[in-house]
């Protein structure tokens, strides 16, 4: 198992534009690392660029402890899965898993026995005499990831393998990547632009926007602490709830825009000034407010709702701001009600309302369960 | 209510039985579409066909008219004529010359072109420019490039002191010329089929090759040629039928001569017909003609298609 290290890492298709700017980042041998960002932000080239299949037009790959800038994509040791599976429509299953191997001229026994293997963790040896287009999406997905592990790579790299599916096989294919990942023990680079991916498979996350990092972490830590707006709203659905707002440290509180303070508690105002700040708050801080005295309340008219089953997603208008609310159950809420709504105050993060870092961090919320019969 | 009811047998007897009239509705609706292109292939297409078919049984007056049936006679002469022999002889080795030698020239000059190179376009657009150029346009700058004292080939081979070639008067070296002349036409038009069939096959199977470490060679044989395969057996089929047909540069370049040797069966179809004016023997030639054409595309279908892979 290898690393992966960028250093200074940038790419610019035209020499003018940087489509990818000072990329520094470390991946741990055998991790699962996620580059998350929306559509059009550079994870693909970032990718390409870690593959060989794009020039590194400045800063320094390692893969392991080699530079590899300059090495053709067969030497970096590594295996691709594409967005579109890049499946050879004119061979088999079996042809399109041992390709590869083919290339590198292993035995023909030796082939077909890991071919076979591959196939079997996979559930694809009852379609292995079928061409690509005999398989549903699913089970192309199942190929394209069974050529990446039989050429038993060191590192994978893989560009949105799951936007083709639908859901529910996504949600499947999710958990059976990242337990074959465990299982190999390969470095994984997932390029994702699905937060929900990014959130339940990495061990960490780097988010990216216009070529640049946003941040880099655990999806715990981005969640709790995003490191700005962006990552704030990029990160947790529905997004986190933000407004520009002003900061008062005499008095404790922030003031929205609708002339609403907000007391925090002492020593949030650590360091900020008095001046203009955005505040952020996410969707299941905003609670219901019956029952509950220590946290403040305001009312609000509700604009939209959603009621899930589970939970109830409802927005409503936090001055001149749209928010919304996540309340566990079911809600009997109209749009255009007018409904008292409580504020976990101490979940508040501000940002800085110009370079946008984070300020304030919410309040620690995990919880755990002290695990049975485990102590003894 | 009860007035339906209490006649029953009426009823059936109508609805069981639409006349013929009702039955082919579907059938002439079918038909009022196909009208256009039927009538459009009976008056090119059909008529002629069948009134070759028809005259190659006859011997045929000045105007072209059926004047005496002769059953297989024409047929039965064709078989016999050296000439004949001789012009089918020809046809064959044109054949030959032209289709392997054109594809895989045309195939060479797309697999360049598909390069992603600055300034490629500029040479997409020159390997595929003799498609522009008319037949007769070209074979009049091939007469003047095989010109035997001011011909650029001649003037070339006098510069390394090789021997003259007389390029279209020797018999041994016509009907090579020739094929050299519609090698060089057809490759604009088999150029830009095989490139448009080029571009088609994803990028990012290129690129999963290449991770795997697949070499120039080993990515042509194991995805290029496959992948390409429905368009290079569609090309093939139109060379091979245009081979087959060749009639414009034969007429401007060499007339058929030296010796016959590059009479080829249109040529000479068209010279038995409007020049010695045996219509019959003419029309049995151009059926054999067809026949040939169509066996060959069906030997190629048969066989041919098998190694296809269609998407
Ligand atoms: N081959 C290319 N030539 C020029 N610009 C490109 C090329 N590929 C991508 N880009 C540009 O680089 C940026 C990042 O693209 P990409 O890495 O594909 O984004 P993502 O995968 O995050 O959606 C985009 O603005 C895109 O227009
Ligand atoms: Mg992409």
């Amino acid at each position: 198992m290898k690393k992966v290290e960028l250093i200074g890492i940038s790419k610019s298709y035209d020499r003018q534009k940087d489509v990818i700017s000072n990329i520094d980042v470390r991946i741990e041998p055998g991790e699962f690392f996620v580059l998350v960002g929306p559509s059009g932000c550079g994870k693909s080239t970032m990718l390409r660029m870690i593959a060989g299949l794009e020039e590194i037009t400045g800063g320094t790959l390692k893969i392991g402890e080699q530079t590899a800038n300059r090495l053709p994509p067969s030497r970096r040791d590594l295996s691709m899965v594409f967005q579109n599976y890049a499946l050879y429509p004119h061979l088999s299953v079996e042809d399109n898993i041992t390709f590869g191997l083919d290339v590198k001229k292993v035995p023909k026994a030796e082939r077909k026995k890991r071919a076979q293997d591959t196939a079997e963790m996979l559930g694809l040896t009852d379609y292995m005499k079928r061409k690509p287009r005999e398989l549903s999406g699913g089970q192309r997905q199942r190929v394209a990831l069974a050529r990446a592990i039989v050429s038993e790579a060191p590192i994978c790299l893989m560009d949105e393998p799951l936007s083709n599916l639908d859901a529910k096989l996504r949600g499947h294919m999710r958990s059976e990547i990242r337990r074959i990942q465990r299982q190999l023990g390969i470095t994984m680079i997932y390029v994702t632009h699905d937060q929900v991916e990014a959130m339940t498979m990495g061990d960490r996350i780097m988010i990216l926007h216009e070529g640049k990092i946003q941040q880099i972490g655990s999806p715990i830590e981005i969640y709790n602490h995003p490191a700005n707006p962006f990552v704030a709203t990029f990160i947790g659905s529905p997004p986190m709830n933000l407004a520009q707002a002003e900061a008062d440290p005499g008095t404790s509180s922030v003031i929205l825009p609708g002339g609403e303070p907000i007391r925090l508690p002492e020593g949030a105002f650590e360091g900020i000034g008095k001046g203009p700040v955005t505040v952020g708050i996410r969707p299941e801080f905003l609670m219901p407010a019956q029952g509950t005295s220590e946290h403040p309340v305001f009312r609000a008219e509700v604009t939209n709702v959603e009621v899930l089953g589970h939970e109830t997603v409802f927005s409503f208008l936090a001055g001149t701001e749209e928010w919304t609310a996540k309340w566990n159950g079911q809600w009997q809420i109209q749009p255009g009600d007018r409904i008292p709504i409580a504020l976990d105050e101490e979940s508040i993060c501000l940002f800085d309302a110009k370079s946008g870092t984070l300020m304030k961090k919410p309040a620690a919320r995990q919880l755990s369960v002290p695990a049975e019969g485990a102590a003894t | 209510m009860s007035t339906i009811h209490s006649r029953p047998d009426e009823f059936i007897a109508t609805e069981h039985k639409p006349g013929v009239w009702e039955r082919s509705r579907r059938a002439r609706t079918a038909i009022l579409y196909l009208l256009p292109s039927i009538i459009l292939f009976s008056v090119f297409v059909f008529y002629p066909m069948f009134r070759t078919i028809y005259l190659s049984f006859f011997l045929t007056d000045q105007a072209g008219d059926a004047a005496v049936f002769v059953g297989l006679d024409n047929y039965k002469y064709l078989l016999d004529s050296p000439a004949f022999l001789n012009s089918a002889k020809a046809t064959l080795l044109f054949v030959l010359y032209t289709v392997p030698a054109g594809i895989l020239l045309s195939l060479f000059l797309a697999l360049l072109a598909n390069e992603k190179l600055r300034g490629i376009g500029f040479f997409r657009t020159i390997y595929s420019s003799t498609m522009g150029v008319s037949v007769a346009a070209s074979s009049v700058v091939w007469l003047f490039m095989f010109h035997p004292s001011i011909g650029m080939f001649n003037r070339f081979l006098a510069l390394f002191d090789f021997p003259q070639i007389q390029w279209l008067l020797d018999p041994q070296w016509a009907l090579v010329s020739v094929a050299i002349s519609t090698i060089w036409m057809n490759t604009g038009f088999s150029f830009l089929i095989l490139l448009g069939g080029l571009q088609n096959i994803d990028e990012h199977l290129y690129e999963s090759a290449r991770i795997d470490g697949a070499g120039y060679f080993y990515r042509l044989r194991r995805i290029t040629l496959p992948m390409l395969s429905p368009t290079l057996f569609f090309i093939i089929t139109i060379s091979l039928i245009n081979a087959f047909q060749t009639f414009g540069q034969i007429d401007i370049l060499t007339k058929g001569g030296p010796a016959q040797s590059t009479n080829l069966i249109v040529y000479s179809i068209y010279r038995e017909a409007f020049v010695n004016y045996q219509f019959g023997t003419a029309s049995a030639q151009a059926v054999f003609l067809f026949l040939c054409i169509l066996v060959a595309t069906i030997l190629q279908f048969r066989f041919g298609e098998r190694r296809v892979h269609y998407q």
